[in-house]
């Protein structure tokens, strides 16, 4: 809503008050001001004219030579415009003048005869060219009212004005009009408000005599009220310069007086009218009623409109003349030479206007402000407004009274409540009397009864329902900068993050000092990579997809967190950074069950590395990543998390992950996650080095954190530790070696770790020898060489049964 | 034989003085003091001696030996100094040279920033409660006071999944779900962080998914002027001891009264800068006293019980905070972006 701040002061007195300090108090008590602006911002020695001359430039076809008076003295200007006419009062520029855009007027020769400032068009003096009226829409402005040659042109232009642009959210559409603005500066600065003074003098004639009104066909529900009068004779022309003036600055374009003052009404009462032709109209019956399926109307805007049965339309009983609350039909519209003119003054149900307009794509002044709800009881002062001004300004004859149907009177809604709960809300001591002061001062009408209050709600506040409401306008007048802080007064309680919580952020504490950057990547991805990489491959027809995506770069909801991190090292490849560590934690997401089941979600945590993990240095070669290497960043984490021993790795061939280098992480025996190279064709089409990757469900794993400290006392008896090697199959895993020697190794066996992989010469082809060191301890006493020896020989037993491993000599 | 005596005295000194390594030093040590040395020989041969020289060749023959003794350890000490003196040298670095480097990562600025929010209030004893990013209809809109034909909710603004299920386009949610555990007993005190999504297409200031807080206390006789002094103490962490806070009234639809914060503009403390556009505050967050409909949809009774909740946006945050001038930047991860918030 733009306010002009001259035109408001016709309704409340802004003596004192200076544009700026309105902005201020108008955001501080509810409404943003979003803008201020200056109308006439970067005009000076713009003054008026009189063009006492006029004669063809001699040199140059469409110019012409001006004799302007500016009062203290005459000057010669060269003009261009077609308009330009000897005996019209104008705006002129004068030699230094500035104009908007840094536009700075100098003496000139325009081919030779010397023009001495500049006669202004309206879009020169900075209106915008839409909102120009079309009788000057190809020439300079010309002063219709009585001005002083000489004077300042801006104030007789309204360029003095000031332009506040509120926000209106949808609990202020009673803001959307100008005497709405007035009760809320009102209330503010606890003046009183001036309304339009209305002296509508009727003809003898009814209007019955010429139409009558009825509402039909199940419309009865969504229009409650629809009043029509008749105002015969009148002159088509254009509206006054003030009144052109005000339109401009409310953003709409003057048309002609007729279809002015019905915006003007609108602007400022905040009741959308329309007005037909009475004589196209072709009919003394208008018949409100639903639209037909698949009517036709061609709006005034040229377009042809299909409309639903959900539509309201105006017929003439034969064919729809008006899109109800939005727009007019062609066929009625108020053209030159209309006589007589029906104007309509009626209210429509908001969610029917906003459900039309948002289907039609057509949101117009009235349908917005019939979609955000009107004061109800204005229906009737705006039609008496619109058409004493008709009668003023375009000489109409007003028809005595209205062609109506529906009720148009409502009764204000009460508000009963104990006063003493604005204070319990705000936390304020305020009196009962402070209370009612800045409700009265709001225009409500409110009674104290010891501990009660009785408040009437005015029409113009359909907003304002129930207790908490009042709450609001009571706290919004007396200034949230008023209300003291202070801590709540309840219980005081004690608060931590669940275990979980504090398992996440360790895990991310975890990863960024093994080096890895956290990362953020978006839920929504393309449907193929959505599918790509999941940990579990048998649920790949559960992908969660978008009704209506925006894009296919996000239309359906991740499975993996791989695919985000994959295009993460691509972007930073192609920036020459081929070096990268990074994790993320986020959420995976699976239909289940019914369509009105929610999806299931899962939190994953999933990495990526390429490159160096250690740059190249004056005393160290580069170390590249390899497949241990992430290992072993994850065996740290299962270690933080205390399920290293119900961990074990299996290897795995999966598609887009490099066949021999890819192992499904098992916790028991529930697969939980994935670790391993991409493949390398997945790597080229990302033009990446050797990249390696992880994902592990947290979901699955949060239960089965372990970290809880179990204290075991320092040895106190050393510890015997054999080495051996042991050749086995290449086929053979390591890891299962390893579980055998644990196993068999009893009680004594504290630790066995591998700390040689070897094949090639001095090994038989097909074999292998890994080298492993036994550590055995006896917490309670020195072991002997003796006991060693039996459980190594244990040890040494079973391997040779189970994988068949000779000790390497 | 006194002369005798020192003479082999100095002879021993000047051996030890001209002995270069510890070897050295022990052939002296058995050249002069051994069993088979001079004054040992000395020492047997006092038999011959008189009875008057006899006890004073013997004190000076001991005394000699004691210091020749004294003269090698003092020597052998000298040179074991030497010789760490000479490995000390040798093993000189250039201790100029930079540090084998350990790489470490570091948080996301978005975690930096909510984990900072998470652990204020919880010590201010609110917890942390967290829900689904697919919710119902019902969660995300019809409990939180928005109907069905509310504008707020138009199917252009969200990502619906059907026509009963949606991305949540605020955490709005997770605060209707903690309430109804509740069953209609307080306090409730929770923050709630996450992601949500809108159907806005990317641009420098938009995002299609973006991370919200929110945070929620429902108990009795909790009032507007509480919300004031908690966001009071919550902006003087966040944002400095001497940030001013200012409420202007506002709307949503799941509060009543509804209010925005501004904070005083950390950059230019509120004389006005291009950070704050010239008017000296920042909007921060939205917030205000949860609507009686809330309530009661989440089982609450409204006339026993009243609350607060608030929400803001950690990337606002964060790009106030840090002057970051593109929303896209926390979503394209570029670690010369990511790095700089090693200390958040």
């Amino acid at each position: 809503m733009l306010v002009s701040y001259n035109w408001l002061k016709e309704y409340v007195d802004l003596t004192g008050v200076t544009p700026e300090d309105l902005e201020n108090k108008i955001t501080n008590a509810g409404i943003e001001v979003e803008h201020l602006s200056f109308v006439g911002e970067g005009i000076t020695k713009v003054v008026v004219g009189y063009v006492e001359s006029k004669k063809p430039h001699p040199e140059a076809d469409k110019l012409n030579l001006c004799q302007v008076s500016l009062g203290d003295e005459v000057v010669q200007i060269v003009c261009g415009a077609p308009n330009v006419d000897a005996g019209q009062y104008v705006p002129v520029a004068k030699v230094g003048a500035r104009l908007p855009g840094g536009v700075k007027i100098k003496r000139a020769k325009l081919r030779g005869e010397v023009s001495n400032g500049m006669i202004c068009s309206l879009s020169e003096l900075g209106v915008d060219p839409k909102f120009v009226p079309k009788e000057f829409a190809d020439g300079i402005y010309v002063f219709k009212d009585e001005v002083v040659v000489g004077e300042d042109a801006l104030p007789y232009l309204n360029l003095n004005d000031y332009i506040l642009e509120l926000d209106i959210l949808p609990n202020s559409a009673h803001c959307l009009n100008m005497i709405g603005v007035a009760h809320e500066v009102a209330a503010i600065l606890d003046r009183e408000v001036k309304y339009p003074n209305v002296d509508l003098q009727e003809e003898a004639a009814s209007v019955l005599s010429k139409l009558d009104v009825k509402i039909t066909s199940g419309a009865e529900k969504v229009v409650p009220y629809y009043g029509a009068r008749i105002i015969t004779d009148i002159k088509i022309a254009p509206s006054p310069a003030w009144m052109q003036n005000r339109l401009i600055a409310a953003g709409i374009r003057p048309i002609n007086n007729i279809v002015d003052i019905s915006n003007y009404v609108m602007i400022e009462y905040g009741q959308p009218l329309h007005t037909f032709d009475y004589d196209t109209f072709n009919s003394d019956q208008v018949d409100v009623r639903l639209a037909n399926k698949e009517e036709k109307i061609t709006t005034l805007d040229g377009v042809e409109r299909t409309l639903l049965p959900s539509d309201i339309v105006i017929t003439n009983t034969q064919k729809a003349v008006a899109i109800a609350g939005v727009m007019g039909g062609s066929d009625t519209e108020v053209t030159s030479n209309t006589k007589t003119i029906l104007l309509e003054s009626a209210l429509f149900d908001a969610r029917s206007i906003r459900r039309t307009a948002t289907r039609l794509n057509l949101r117009t002044d009235a349908s917005s402000r019939y979609e955000k709800g009107l004061d109800y009881n204005r229906v009737t002062a705006a039609s008496n407004r619109a058409a004493s001004l008709i009668a003023e300004i375009a000489g109409g004859n007003v028809l005595s009274g209205f062609a109506e149907c529906g009720q148009r009177v409502i009764e204000p809604e009460i508000i009963n409540m104990p006063w003493k709960v604005i204070n319990d809300k705000l936390g304020t001591t305020l009196t009962s009397e402070e209370i009612r002061d800045i409700l009265v001062r709001l225009g409500f009408d409110a009674k104290i009864e010891n501990e009660w209050m009785h408040v009437l709600v005015p029409t113009r506040r359909p907003d304002v329902s129930i207790p908490e409401d009042l709450v609001e306008e009571v706290g919004r007048i007396y200034g949230y900068d008023h209300l003291p802080a202070t801590l709540p007064e309840g219980t005081t309680s004690k608060a931590e993050l669940t275990p979980y919580q504090k398992l996440r952020r360790k895990l991310r504490r975890y990863f960024e000092g093994k080096g890895l950057y956290e990362t953020v990547t978006y839920s929504l991805t393309t449907n193929e990579k959505a599918k790509q990489l999941t940990i579990d491959e048998s649920t790949l027809n559960d992908a969660v997809k978008l009704k209506m995506p925006m894009s296919e770069e996000h239309e359906t909801l991740r499975m993996s967190l791989v695919p985000g991190l994959i295009d993460v090292a691509e972007y930073h490849i192609n920036r020459q950074m081929p070096n990268l560590a990074i994790y993320e934690i986020g959420k995976v997401f699976k239909a289940q069950g019914s369509q009105d089941q929610l999806p299931n979600e899962a939190e994953h945590i999933s990495g990526l590395i390429t490159g160096h993990v250690h740059d190249k240095s004056w005393n160290r070669a580069p170390e590249t990543v390899d497949f241990f290497y992430v290992k072993g960043v994850l065996e740290g984490l299962f270690d933080l998390m205390g399920v290293s021993n119900s961990i074990s790795y299996r290897p795995a061939k999966r598609p887009d992950l490099h066949p021999g280098r890819t192992a499904t992480i098992h916790l028991n025996d529930e697969c939980v996650g994935y670790i391993g190279q991409l493949h390398p064709n997945v790597q080229n089409d990302h033009d990446l080095n050797e990249t390696y990757v992880f994902e592990i469900s947290l979901a699955h794993l949060r239960d089965q954190d372990q970290s809880e400290i179990t204290y075991h006392s320092l040895p106190r008896f050393p510890s015997i530790t054999r080495d051996i090697a042991l050749v086995v199959d290449q086929s053979v895993f390591a890891d299962h070696i390893k579980q055998s020697i644990q196993e068999a190794g009893g009680k004594l066996l504290s630790d066995v770790t591998i700390f040689d992989v070897y094949e090639g010469e001095h090994i038989e082809e097909g074999k292998k020898s890994i080298a492993f060191s036994i550590t055995y301890l006896d917490p309670e006493r020195t072991l002997t060489d003796e006991e060693v020896s039996r459980a190594h020989d244990r040890v040494l037993a079973s391997v040779k049964e189970k994988f068949d491993a000779v000790l390497r000599s | 034989m006194k002369e005798k005596l020192l003479a082999l005295k100095e002879e021993a000194f000047a051996l030890i003085e001209n002995a270069s390594d510890k070897k050295g030093l022990q052939d002296v040590k058995v050249k002069y003091l051994g069993k088979k040395g001079p004054i040992t020989e000395v020492l047997r041969g006092m038999g011959k001696l008189s009875k008057d020289e006899r006890p004073v060749i013997g004190a000076l023959a001991n005394e000699i030996r004691q210091a020749i003794e004294l003269v090698i350890e003092q020597k052998q000490t000298k040179l074991q100094e030497e010789l760490i003196q000479a490995q000390l040298e040798s093993e000189t670095i250039d201790v100029t040279l930079p540090g084998k480097s350990i790489k470490t990562g570091n948080a996301h600025p978005l975690t930096s920033i909510i984990e900072e929010i998470e652990d204020l209030f919880i010590g201010l004893g609110f917890s942390i409660a967290e829900g689904p990013e697919v919710e119902q209809d019902y969660y995300n809109f019809e409990a939180l006071n928005l109907p069905k034909d509310h504008p707020a909710r138009d199917m252009q603004d969200s990502f619906y999944i059907t026509n009963e299920i949606l991305l949540r386009t605020h955490t709005s949610p997770v605060q209707v779900r903690t309430m109804k555990k509740h069953q209609g007993k307080g306090p409730v005190k929770i923050i709630c962080p996450g992601k949500v999504y809108r159907r806005d297409t990317d641009d420098a200031t938009h995002s299609h998914q973006f991370m919200q807080i929110e945070g929620l206390y429902v108990d009795k006789k909790v009032r507007l002027s509480d919300l004031k002094g908690i966001l009071t103490v919550f902006a003087k962490k966040m944002f400095g001891e001497d940030r001013d806070i200012r409420l202007r009234p506002s709307f949503f639809p799941f509060t009543e009264p509804s209010v925005e914060m501004d904070i005083s503009c950390f950059k230019c403390g509120g004389h006005g800068c291009s950070v704050c556009k010239h008017t000296g505050w920042i909007e921060i967050l939205g917030s205000g006293m949860v609507h009686p409909n809330v309530l009661e949809m989440a089982g609450f009774d409204s006339t026993v019980y009243s609350g607060f909740a608030f929400g803001m946006g950690p990337e606002r945050i964060a790009m106030l905070k840090y002057g970051i001038d593109d929303i896209r930047h926390f979503y394209t991860d570029d670690v010369r972006f990511l790095e700089q918030f090693k200390r958040a």
